[in-house]
This record gives C-alpha cells, sequence and structure tokens, in this order.
C-alpha cells in the first residue's frame, strides 16, 4: 500500500497498575489506519481493543499508561503526551469517540441540544445563537425529527437508539477526523442497529471521515468493515481486509470466533465453542497467547509466540501455521462452506 | 402434528398496565400453542411485549383478558393454591442479565437451593446439598462453587447459575428471556449448546425470548414475531425464515447481520412503516394462510400474501 496512513501505532505497550501489582492489557499492538476506510477491530470483552483504541485519545484510566511504542498522528508522537492541554487539542476535535452504552454516556441532568451545543463551542470557538443553529443542524442530520423540541428535552425523553444518535451527533459536531465507535449498537435491538450503521456509514461519507469499529458481532463486521482486525490477550493476531479475514482467515482464533456464530451453525448439533479462559494479563504469556484453547496448538506455540506472517500485501496473521514448516491444517469445516453456505442462504 | 400435545395454550391475551387515563395496553390479542418438547421463540424489539408474555405465563404480571392453559387448566388470573404452586414449579424462568438476576448476599448453594427449602422438597440438608451440586455438575460448574458468591464469577457462568436455579425443580416448562444477549460471543455459543442439551436430556420445553433473530433460528422449532404487543406472524423456523410474509417479519429480517462481508455489502435494508396498514374497514384477523403459517392481516392483504405464495 502506498498510501500514507494517517495515524500509525507502533508497538504500543500500556500498562495498568493494580493494588502494587500491574498487569499489560496490550502487548506489542501496531495499527495503521488509513484514510477514508473503516476498521473493525473484534474480540472477546478483555481482549483490549477498548484499552488500545482509548490510548489513541489519552482517555486511558489514571492507573494505566503506555509504556513503550509509539502513536504517530500528523507528524506527532501522541504517545508522548502527558499533559492534559496536549489532549485536549485533539480529543474529540480530531479523534472523536462513541460509546457503547447510550444511556450512561449522556448527562441526564443537561438539555440534549446543550449538550451537543457545548461540544461545538468547546472545539470551534462558536458560541451563542451561531453554535445553535449549528446543533439544530447537526440533530437534523443524525435523523432527529423536530430538533427544535428536541433541543429542550432531556436524555430520559428519548429513547435508546435516539440518544444514540445524540451521541453520535456530539462526537461527529467538530467534523473529526476520525471517529471511534466502541460499540456502538450493542444495547440496541436489531431494526434500531442497523439503522444506526446506515446512519454512521452516511456521516462518514459526508464528513470524510475515518472509522474505527469496536465490536464483538461478526455480522455488523461484515456489514462495515473495509478491514478487520482480530484482537486477542492484547495483540492483534489477524489483520487484513474484509473478504481476506471471511473467506481466507488463517489465525485459530478467527476461526474459532467465526464458528461460534450460531448463523453457520446446524440445527440439532452443538455450536462449536471457545473451551477456557483468556490468560491471566498479570502473568508474563509464554509462546502463543491462544495456545492452551487452541485446538490446533503445535509444540512451538507453547514455547515461542510466533512472527507475523504475509499471506498477500494487505493480509497477515500471526500464527506458526503459516509458517513454510508447519504441517496442514483443515479448517473447520463451517468456515469452510462459509462462502457458499452464505450464498445458498441468501 | 394434530395429535402433538400441547403443553402452554395462550388464547386471546391482552396484558395491560396502569388504569383510567394511563391504561397502556402491552399484549393484545395473543394466540398461540407450546406444544410439548419445542422450543418456541418470540421474537420482537424492545418494547414489544414479548417478555411480558413470558412473564405473564409464569404469573409474574397479571392478565386482563384471555387464558392461559396449561396442561389443559387455566393458569392466569384467580386460581386454586395447590395449582398456583404447581405452575410455579413446573414453569421455571431463565433471567435476562445474570449480572442482576442473582441474589448478590447469597451464596451460591442458597440461591440455586432457594426452590427446594419454598418447597419442602428436600428431608434433610444433605440431600439438598446433593441436589445442589448435580445441579451444578449438570450446567458445567464445579461442585465446590456452591460456598461461594455470585460476584465472584463471569457473566456466563452466572448465567449457568441461573440456569441450575431454574433446573432444580425439575421443571417441564423452562422461560428463557433473552439468556445469552448480556454474554459474550464465545460464550453464547456455550450456553446455547448448553440448554439444547438439557433439551434433550431432560426432555423440556422452551419459551424463547430474544430480539436476534441469527440465534433464534438456531435454536427455536417455531417462532412467532411480535410487533407492538401484537403477534404478526407465526411459523416453523425454516419456513419464517425462507418465505416470510409480514412485511414486519421482512424488515426484521433484513436488519440482521449476516457474518459475510459480501452478502452484507449488497444487503438493501427495508423499513417497516405500520402506516401501510389500511384496517379503517376491513379488520385484520388471526389467520392460518398455510398449515403451521399464521398471520395477522385483513382480507385485501392476504390475498396478496396468497398471490405472493403461489408465486413462490
Amino acid at each position: 500500500m502506498a498510501k500514507e496512513p494517517i495515524l500509525s501505532a507502533k508497538d504500543i505497550e500500556i500498562c495498568f497498575h493494580l493494588r502494587g501489582r500491574s498487569l499489560k492489557p496490550i502487548r506489542k499492538c501496531s495499527l495503521d489506519l488509513y484514510e477514508g476506510e473503516t476498521l473493525a477491530i473484534v474480540g472477546e470483552s478483555g481482549s483490549g481493543k477498548s484499552v488500545f483504541t482509548k490510548s489513541f485519545i489519552g482517555m486511558l484510566d489514571a492507573n494505566g499508561e503506555i509504556i513503550s511504542g509509539s502513536i504517530l498522528y500528523e507528524g506527532v508522537d501522541i504517545a508522548k503526551y502527558k499533559k492534559e492541554a496536549d489532549w485536549v487539542k485533539i480529543r474529540g476535535k480530531k479523534i472523536a469517540m462513541v460509546f457503547q452504552d447510550p444511556m450512561t454516556s449522556l448527562n441526564p441532568l443537561k438539555k440534549v441540544g446543550k449538550q451537543i451545543q457545548e461540544s461545538i463551542e468547546l472545539h470551534q470557538g462558536i458560541k451563542g445563537e451561531e453554535a445553535k443553529k449549528l446543533t439544530l443542524e447537526m440533530l437534523k442530520k443524525v435523523g432527529i425529527p423536530d430538533p427544535e423540541r428536541r433541543y429542550n428535552q432531556y436524555p430520559h425523553e428519548f429513547s435508546g437508539g435516539m440518544r444514540q444518535r445524540v451521541v453520535i451527533a456530539i462526537a461527529v459536531a467538530c467534523h473529526p477526523q476520525i471517529l471511534i465507535c466502541d460499540e456502538p449498537t450493542t444495547a440496541l435491538d436489531v431494526t434500531i442497529q442497523a439503522q444506526i450503521l446506515q446512519l454512521i456509514r452516511d456521516l462518514q461519507k459526508e464528513f470524510h471521515m475515518t472509522v474505527i469499529y469496536i465490536t464483538h458481532d461478526l455480522g455488523v463486521v461484515a456489514n462495515v468493515a473495509d478491514r478487520v482486525a482480530v484482537m486477542y490477550a492484547g495483540e492483534i493476531v489477524e489483520i487484513g481486509k474484509v473478504d481476506e479475514v471471511f473467506y481466507d482467515a488463517w489465525h485459530p482464533y478467527t476461526w474459532a470466533l467465526l464458528s461460534a456464530l450460531p448463523q453457520l451453525g446446524v440445527k440439532g448439533e452443538d455450536l462449536p465453542t471457545i473451551d477456557g479462559t483468556p490468560p491471566n494479563l498479570y502473568n508474563e504469556i509464554v509462546g502463543d497467547a491462544f495456545a492452551p484453547r487452541n485446538k490446533y496448538a503445535m509444540k512451538i506455540d507453547f514455547v515461542k509466540a510466533p512472527p507475523y506472517f504475509d499471506i498477500t500485501e494487505t493480509h497477515k496473521a500471526k500464527t506458526w501455521l503459516l509458517d513454510p514448516r508447519a504441517p496442514k491444517m483443515e479448517r473447520p469445516k463451517s468456515i469452510q462452506a462459509l462462502r457458499s453456505k452464505m450464498k445458498a442462504k441468501g | 402434528m394434530a395429535e402433538r400435545e400441547k403443553l402452554i395454550e395462550v388464547k386471546d391475551l391482552q396484558i395491560t398496565f396502569g388504569e383510567g387515563r394511563k391504561k397502556f395496553v402491552a399484549v393484545d390479542d395473543v394466540n398461540f400453542d407450546i406444544y410439548r418438547g419445542e422450543t418456541f421463540s418470540i421474537v420482537g424489539e424492545s418494547g414489544s411485549g414479548k417478555t411480558t408474555i413470558g412473564r405473564a405465563i409464569v404469573r409474574i404480571n397479571p392478565t386482563t383478558r384471555g387464558e392461559i392453559l396449561y396442561k389443559g387448566r387455566k393458569i392466569n388470573g384467580k386460581i386454586s393454591k395447590e395449582l398456583d404452586r404447581e405452575v410455579i414449579k413446573n414453569c421455571q424462568m431463565i433471567f435476562q442479565d445474570p449480572m442482576a438476576s442473582l441474589n448478590e448476599r447469597a451464596k451460591v448453594e442458597y440461591i440455586i437451593s432457594e426452590g427446594l427449602i419454598n418447597f419442602n422438597i428436600c428431608k434433610s440438608p444433605q440431600e439438598r446439598s446433593e441436589l445442589v451440586q448435580k445441579a451444578l455438575r449438570e450446567v458445567g460448574l464445579l461442585p465446590e462453587f456452591a460456598s461461594r458468591f455470585p460476584h465472584e464469577f463471569s457473566g456466563g457462568q452466572r448465567q449457568r447459575i441461573g440456569i441450575a436455579r431454574a433446573l432444580i425443580m425439575q421443571p417441564e416448562f423452562v422461560v428463557a428471556d433473552e439468556p445469552i444477549s448480556a454474554l459474550d460471543v464465545s460464550i453464547r455459543a456455550q450456553v446455547l449448546n448448553l440448554l439444547n442439551q438439557l433439551k434433550k436430556s431432560r426432555g423440556l420445553t422452551y419459551l424463547f425470548i430474544a430480539h436476534d433473530l441469527s440465534v433464534v433460528r438456531f435454536i427455536s422449532d417455531r417462532i412467532a414475531v411480535i410487533h407492538k404487543g401484537r403477534i404478526v406472524e407465526l411459523a416453523e423456523a425454516e419456513e419464517l425464515f425462507l418465505h416470510p410474509l409480514h412485511p414486519y417479519t421482512k424488515a426484521l429480517l433484513s436488519a440482521v447481520p449476516i457474518p459475510d462481508p459480501e452478502i452484507e455489502k449488497k444487503k438493501k435494508l427495508l423499513v417497516y412503516n405500520p402506516s401501510m396498514h389500511d384496517y379503517s374497514s376491513d379488520k385484520p384477523v388471526w389467520n392460518e394462510i398455510l398449515p403451521g403459517h399464521f398471520i395477522y392481516a385483513n382480507q385485501k392483504e392476504l390475498d396478496g400474501y396468497r398471490k405472493e405464495i403461489r408465486k413462490g
């Protein structure tokens, strides 16, 4: 890819200090984000997908810090930022975030319109009537009917889907370059989910944003993403274009995630599950972090962590299965058939 | 399938909340039967009344009109004490949020055995704890978990505790109210498998309440689609997925994300607009349009749907 990434994270390691112990939720994560694309990050809860992206806007909890690596954004290494004043220039203005739960991410005591206006006034320096005009425009853009009336209402007067629209309006109000959506639809119904995904897509086109989706729903990923990164225990284990990851996955963890989907299950048979639990992040992980849960694990997986192997220019995976010396592995049947099967189902 | 035993029959059910001006009809004109040994699912968006129906069957919500029959006996409204106890014992519920549905201050042993205590089923404490341990093992947990508190468990494990609590009463019928929507992907599969295994080994009958159609297709035998308190379509699972008729069902199906980028990117989203139905003169009724396939529509719409079926 000749394109220059607009954000480039390299070998990020994040450490949390907790009751005198430290744990590493992110272990050497690298990610390039290209302009205008939609990147989805998938993984189980606790795989570090939220923590990783929160480090892009300096929103790690107080006991967490980036201990090594760099995040290059507009020629500056923002991983070195320590002061809140530095972050304020980026957070919300250049990189904005939409959170999972619209019930908790709005201030219940403040009128919805004011909450959007606040972000406009803070970041764009526009005040008063003009800011209000922009706010009303924004409300209309995110598909809230009757914006004048809605402006003066409180969050409890909005339904879940409408609230998420408000949260999106706040995030997009300052025309950020990058929008990070942290499970934006997990708390919503399927029909509303589809509408919100469509809304984010429309806004992305209109404002030329680059979008990062964090989700555990591979159906959503298939819908929105250009590229997919699969995270496990603080590492990106596989990354590639959406077609490559769905039709030609290489990492056993990606296989496991795909085959655990009920959509691919056969009625009356058990769904394949991922047994065991993710590794304890307090401990140093030896070898491949997924090895203890991996049906396809080889001896080397328990000894040495695999490097990234390139499958194509855009697709790489962190598994020894790609080593030329590895024995040929059969992928689980349900995934082999993914393509043909999904087509037949229509 | 005329000879299958009807375990639960719901007839013209109406449930309202509040009174006078505040009266709100949550569920109206609901009719369905649940046969022994099947998994019957109700899908719909939040606020459509699906949980309310489930709760009415286990006698948590009172009903205003209509009948719920359990093995041919009426179980809603005023019933005798003996029947009440029988229903409580035989119809159990698994709740949606495993974080909220377990008593934080009680040990797992008490949580699971509370029903046994209430019904004086066990003669001695030893017998009771044996039953608890058996139940824990059955849902894939270790017997020593009995002495722990709920906060020591992960979401998936808590949901298993919730399942163990329901199953220890040896129920015939289980209402599972979105048992997996609060869980992570990998754990979802485990809990779904567990529910399926228990169905086979115990011969359970489920009423499965969900909003995620992909899960519903995997687990259920028959599906009812509910919209604003009314069931709009009811059919066998595959039939409903392959030949949906009601526009709301179609909209719901089109919104389900499919884990295949090629299909997903091309997909057209259908939007359901209730004002498309003109029910001013031609009143809608609950019709069996094909054997086993029910739909809520008026005469004119029925003719349209019939045409659609003939076209294939």
